[in-house]
């Protein structure tokens, strides 16, 4: 039995962070030692299994017993990790740095962002004021950019309905300033002059149109074709609002990745390549895995052409080859490396931990309920007539 | 649930033989390691009940107008010609009919009447459980010694079948709550918890929010299933009813399930209205 000993890589002991390790290097480091009150928890699950040697034994003993047993990875019945179960990816940390910081935020960094983020949640999730009267013409912005954009100042969601994490992403023990490691600057390089004539040109074609003059203007989100960014992917990442949720399965030759938003089932094929033909580009692409230890590795082709990532569309030359790899009971370390020589002057490559749900995933059903496109749509109509155009 | 006293018997009988004679057949199907029979793959039934679940003859299209001698083909889908017309099936339902209340019969003839307007399908609506299992789409099963997980093509519509019971459902749902137990060789799925908007197919069968779904997959060979559904819904149908079918392994090594994200398909029809310069006056 392996339910008793745990450890969390994302463990916030007072240690800090645990050194220089450059984030674009691959982690090799032992995981941190087990800090005080995770030691505390495993005596006290090993006493609930019976597994404590006698009440009278000293605590440096049972001390020592515990920190020697070791989290063991758990396998599927085929000898796999069992990467199984409910996840999620939601962080404060963004995908690309910030101009001027490192790569490793302070501890004492980490617990003002996360107490910045906790206060304007709550405040943020307070009653509304049922007397209140109808804002004013253009809305009242609260200065948190997410509930603006989604209420548009008029009181659409409030943090109620927003979950786009509360943690800074903690991965090997290191909080992060950026998902994105590789760069060294924590950013997607530049893109490639071919890179950069295919982006204008999508451009010009947008800009043939109004924002708001057809359903194939607007988002892929508000479509319920994709989830918001890159959420489903490949590579997967958060979305920073709300349901970065998603379930894997595994058999013997495949693994299935569903997507909470847009309930998007993505299935990877285990063994030899068969790629489908060029011109077959699904929304989340080919996927192929194979396992490389204990180390899930997928390389994905054929991303669709509409979907996007940090506002570029992939070419028919993307291709992102990603690893999930058991850290711990409660984490996938999730890596990826992107590369699209059309679009971008070289590869880049993120990390991002995937934290264990506790609780169900429920259904996304979003295009079954979607008022929001046809009001967009009917809006824009409306004031184009009160506008006489 | 109710459920007169005969009948109580009928199903008692059906239950103890119908899998009797499936087991009898069933020594040469996969199993997982720990023994179960291994459903992992891709499967499709055959036949057309996604148009009518009930016997049916085939007619020229399911949205008709009054002819000069008799209904022909609705103006919307005059243009599919023969595409557009309904192949016939000798029906799923065991008995033939579903045993629809009154007002729930006319319920379902209205909605036959109506049926572009109401089909969900025809909106790329999520099929709901058990409309999912046989339309004209494959689904895949994923199945560990933990998980059961169905993915479906249409829609990409999906439900996991929980094997741990979390309670009743905590919200309405198009593809309902599934929780799943082994009864032997059979696989044992009750769902509930929907919302009552799916259809059973395209003639305009229905249920409501109560309808509480016990489907039983027995592998009776290695690339068959053998699928029962029973449909218990008070508001809806006078007793529970069953339907019953084969769904058949795509055995193709090169198999997988396609991409079918039909929502982008169907913009034009759901909001082309609204668009800045309308193709359709």
């Amino acid at each position: 039995m392996d339910t008793c000993a745990r450890t969390r890589s994302g463990g916030r002991g007072p240690a800090g962070p645990t050194g220089s390790t450059h984030p674009a290097a691959r982690a090799s480091e032992p995981r941190d030692p087990l800090p005080g009150y995770a030691g505390a928890l495993v005596l006290m699950a090993m006493a609930a299994a019976g597994l404590a040697t006698g009440s009278a034994a000293p605590a440096a003993a049972q001390e020592r017993e515990a920190a020697a047993v070791e989290w063991v990875v758990p396998r599927t019945a085929y000898g796999h990790p069992d990467l199984q179960g409910n996840w999620s990816n939601a962080t404060v940390t963004p995908i690309q740095r910030p101009e001027g910081q490192g790569p490793v935020h302070t501890w004492e960094a980490v617990a003002r962002i996360e107490g910045f983020v906790r206060t304007a949640r709550q405040r943020g999730a307070r009653d509304s004021d049922p007397n209140r009267s109808a804002p004013p013409v253009g809305g009242i912005f609260t200065g948190d950019p997410r509930s603006d954009a989604a209420s548009g100042g008029t009181g659409g969601y409030n943090s109620f309905y927003i979950d786009s994490g509360d943690l800074v992403a903690v991965f090997n023990g290191e909080p992060r300033t950026s998902l994105i490691v590789y760069p060294e600057n924590g950013r997607t390089p530049a893109l490639t002059d071919e890179g950069r004539e295919r982006r204008a040109e999508r451009r010009r074609f947008a800009s043939r149109f109004g924002q708001y003059d057809n359903p194939e203007n607007r988002p892929l989100a508000e479509r319920c074709i994709m989830s918001f960014g890159s959420n489903a992917g490949p590579p997967m990442l958060p979305n920073y609002f709300y349901n970065n949720n998603y379930t894997i399965v595994q058999t013997p030759d495949h693994v299935m990745i569903m997507t909470e938003m847009v309930h998007d089932v993505r299935i990877i094929r285990l063994g030899e390549r068969k790629p489908l033909p060029a011109h077959i580009r699904p929304w989340m692409g080919d996927s192929w895995g194979r396992w490389e230890g204990d180390t899930l590795v997928v390389e994905t082709t054929n991303l669709h052409p509409n979907q996007t990532l940090q506002g570029v569309a992939p070419s028919e030359e993307f291709k992102v080859v990603e690893r999930f790899t058991r850290a711990d009971e409660h984490t996938i370390n999730y890596e990826f490396t992107v590369e699209d020589p059309n679009m971008w002057s070289g590869p880049w490559r993120g990390e991002v931990p995937f934290r264990r749900l506790d609780g169900l995933v429920y259904e996304y059903a979003c295009h079954e309920g979607n008022y929001a496109l046809e009001n967009v749509l009917r809006g824009a109509r409306a004031q184009e007539r009160q506008e006489g155009r | 649930m109710k459920k007169t006293p005969v009948l109580r018997v009928i199903l008692a009988v059906l239950a103890t033989t119908a899998p009797a004679c499936m087991s009898a057949q069933n020594g040469d199907i996969p199993r997982t390691p720990s023994g179960r029979p291994d459903m992992n793959g891709l499967w499709q039934a055959l036949g057309n009940a996604h148009w009518d679940i009930e016997p049916h003859a085939a007619r020229p299209a399911l949205a008709m107008q009054p002819g000069p001698v008799i209904p022909v083909p609705a103006n919307e889908v005059l243009a599919l010609g023969a595409v557009g017309s309904v192949p016939p099936g000798y029906g799923v339902v065991e008995g033939g009919v579903i045993p629809y209340l009154p007002e729930a019969l006319a319920l379902r003839d209205e909605n036959r009447e109506m049926w572009l307007e109401r089909d969900p399908e025809i909106k790329c609506y999520l099929p709901g459980v058990p409309k999912a299992t046989y339309m004209p789409f494959p689904f895949q099963i994923f199945q560990s010694d933990t998980k059961v997980f169905m993915a479906y093509e249409y829609a990409g519509a999906m439900r996991e079948v929980y094997m741990e019971d979390p309670g009743p459902p905590q919200v309405d749902s198009w593809m309902g709550q599934s929780v799943g137990r082994w009864e032997d060789d059979t696989f044992v799925v009750e769902v509930n918890g929907f919302n009552g908007q799916a259809w059973l197919d395209r003639a305009g069968n229905h249920h409501s929010t109560g309808l509480h779904v016990t489907e039983r997959y027995t592998m009776i060979g290695p690339n068959h299933i053998m699928y029962e559904a029973e449909l218990d819904d008070p508001e809806t149908y006078e007793r529970p009813w069953r339907i019953r079918m084969p769904l058949y392994r795509n055995i193709d090594p090169n198999a997988r399930l396609g991409q079918f994200k039909c929502v982008e398909f169907v913009e034009e029809l759901m909001y082309g209205h609204l668009r800045k310069n309308p193709i359709r006056r």
